[in-house]
């Protein structure tokens, strides 16, 4: 497997990112406040609207380095892309596909499977870490139902059913969520999602991890040589990387919400590291983005052994693993996508 | 001396032969995805940038004029390259050369890091080149070398019709491979261990167990 570099976060709202010599130079104002060589790194993601140079754009699209903007709130923004890379042969047939819609379900099906295997696997995981928490009966029942949604899900032929069966089994593992957290109950009380903005702590947090992890998913497919905006569930609309969504689907769950779990449930984060706003809207602090962001690049560090590789490899490289398997399966090496499925 | 009267984009790498030889993956990972083109094209085309200004820096020893980094090509095969070393021996069944009295024979030599290897990928990629030598300089040339580091030895080859023949089929082949951007699955092995390309060719997966039994696992 690829190397797994680091992501240069940038949080000072007003740097200033610049190239010098192989090195990315933060700055605010006339002063660096910091430097670190470009091969050391493998994304730089900026939150606020701290702004880069078109010199240090460029080395980074050269060099295959991500560089995406987040607004302050961690909406995403744009992301600096280079000449994409490989065969467009592959590309044509990702677009084909795509507009087939017999065709994009057989790949959409295998990306929600995925989904929900991977949800009913963090019920199923519940039961057996804290029996004397939770309501082991009703997370089991839940987990045969959604048991019964991937069986489903499996013959599905038709995309708006495949969108449906989604939607049940999201309904149903989200209703457990809340029972997830076992910690800080207090401050971290979910009750539903809410997404623009985030309107309570778990959101906020859920939203930030979902935003870091599209970022890493479309880089991913654009290293392997993919268009992440043109996918197979998610349908092309402006703007919006639809086959980096495709694949989130699948991933969601197993890096985001067991991410997000565990900084409550570790108690790695407080309510003292979030901001409400007049309007309701849930913001972290400066302090709080710097904690959850150092748990993330410790999190891609931890080593798993891939289902279907069968290789051990950091958890920061499964997007690019499943982009890999992917792009394989558009070459026509293997007769389905292999989703990320994890116990 | 290298024309461009045809379509030599469409021409295929002649370094690409050893790669073939391995694996044929491999060689299509390389050559047609592009997994790792860049690099390759953009040394070898320094290469011969920088040789191109001076196409024939001979060095005379002896009875040998040797030639190094010669951009070598084949209309026929289809096929460019650089030939590390060729060395013109004078004899008197050789050829005669541009501004050069007497006649010669031609003999490359390639340069390998290594030690002979198991595999005939060093054997087939010299025949090559023999062969866009014997197009470009209009002659025959039976005897080659590859000199490997390792063992500080040059190993002679002969460059018999059975290998030509081998060569030129491999190459119709890679032509094949090459416009139907084809990349084949092949039989895996231990040799993948060694290869460059393992991560991207994912090998396991190519034995592995049918997707859909993989997903039907986690149903339980
Ligand atoms: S990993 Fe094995 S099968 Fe794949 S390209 Fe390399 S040698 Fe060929």
């Amino acid at each position: 497997m690829r190397k797994l570099l680091n992501t240069l976060y940038v949080t000072t709202p007003d740097a200033y990112l610049s190239l010098n010599g192989e090195n990315v130079v933060v700055s605010k104002g006339e002063e660096e406040i910091g430097r670190i060589p470009l091969h050391n790194l493998e994304g730089i993601c900026t939150i606020g609207w701290a702004g880069a140079s078109p010199a240090l754009m460029y080395a980074c699209a050269e060099r295959n380095i991500s560089l995406c903007f987040l607004s302050s709130s961690f909406r995403f923004q744009t992301r600096v892309i280079g000449e994409s890379k490989g065969n467009v042969v592959l590309r044509k047939t990702q677009y084909r596909l795509s507009d087939d819609e017999k065709e994009s379900v057989k790949i959409a099906r295998n990306f929600i499977f995925a989904k929900v295997c991977n949800q009913k696997w963090i019920l199923e995981r519940a039961t057996r870490n804290y029996p004397m928490r939770i309501d082991v009966p009703t997370f089991k029942e839940s987990s045969k139902y959604l048991t019964e949604i991937m069986k489903r899900i499996l013959v599905t032929e038709d995309l708006e059913l495949l969108r449906g069966l989604e939607g049940q089994a999201a309904n149903r593992y989200f209703q457990h969520f809340n029972e997830l957290i076992l910690q800080q109950k207090d401050d971290f009380y979910f009750h539903g999602r809410s997404r623009r903005p985030p309107m309570d702590n778990v959101n906020a947090l859920l939203s930030f991890s979902y935003t870091l992890l599209a970022n890493e998913v479309a880089s991913a497919l654009e290293t392997v040589g993919l268009d992440a905006y043109v996918g197979f569930l998610h349908r092309d609309r402006p703007g919006r990387a639809s086959l980096a969504l495709d694949m989130m689907e699948e991933l969601r769950s197993v890096i985001a919400d067991r991410f997000v779990l565990n900084l409550i449930n570790k108690k790695i984060i407080n309510s003292k590291h979030f901001l409400k706003k007049e309007s309701g809207a849930v913001l972290l602090t400066d302090e709080g983005r710097k904690i959850f962001l150092k748990a993330w690049q410790e999190r891609k560090q931890e080593q798993i052994t891939h289902p279907r590789l069968n290789e051990k490899i950091p958890f920061g490289l499964v997007p690019y693993a499943q982009a890999l398997l992917l792009a394989r399966f558009l070459r026509g090496d293997a007769e389905e996508y292999a989703p990320f499925l994890w116990k | 001396m290298f024309t461009t009267e045809n379509n030599e984009s469409d021409y295929l790498m002649l370094s690409g032969i050893q790669h073939f030889q391995f694996c044929q993956r491999q060689w299509a990972l390389i050559h047609i995805e592009q997994q790792w083109e860049e690099n390759l094209k953009t040394i070898e085309g320094q290469y011969i940038h920088k040789k191109a200004n001076q196409p024939f820096l001979r060095e005379k020893r002896g009875n040998k004029l040797i030639v190094r980094a010669l951009p070598i090509c084949s209309h026929e095969l289809k096929i460019s390259g650089i030939c590390d070393v060729v060395e013109f021996v004078r004899h008197p069944s050789g050829i005669t050369l541009q501004g050069e009295v007497g006649t010669f024979i031609p003999i490359p030599i390639e340069y390998k890091r290594g030690r002979p290897k198991k595999g005939k990928e060093d054997v087939v990629q010299l025949v090559a080149q023999a062969m866009c030598l014997e197009e470009m300089l209009a002659c025959d040339i039976k005897e080659a070398y590859i000199y490997y580091h390792e063992i500080k030895h040059r190993v002679s080859i002969e460059i018999t019709e059975e290998l030509r023949e081998e060569v030129r089929k491999m190459i119709k082949l890679m032509h094949q491979y090459y416009e139907n951007r084809y990349t084949p699955k092949v039989k895996t092995g231990k040799f993948c261990e060694s290869c460059s390309l393992n991560n991207i060719c994912l090998p396991e997966s190519l034995n592995r167990e049918p997707v859909r039994k993989y997903m039907e696992r986690f149903l339980e």
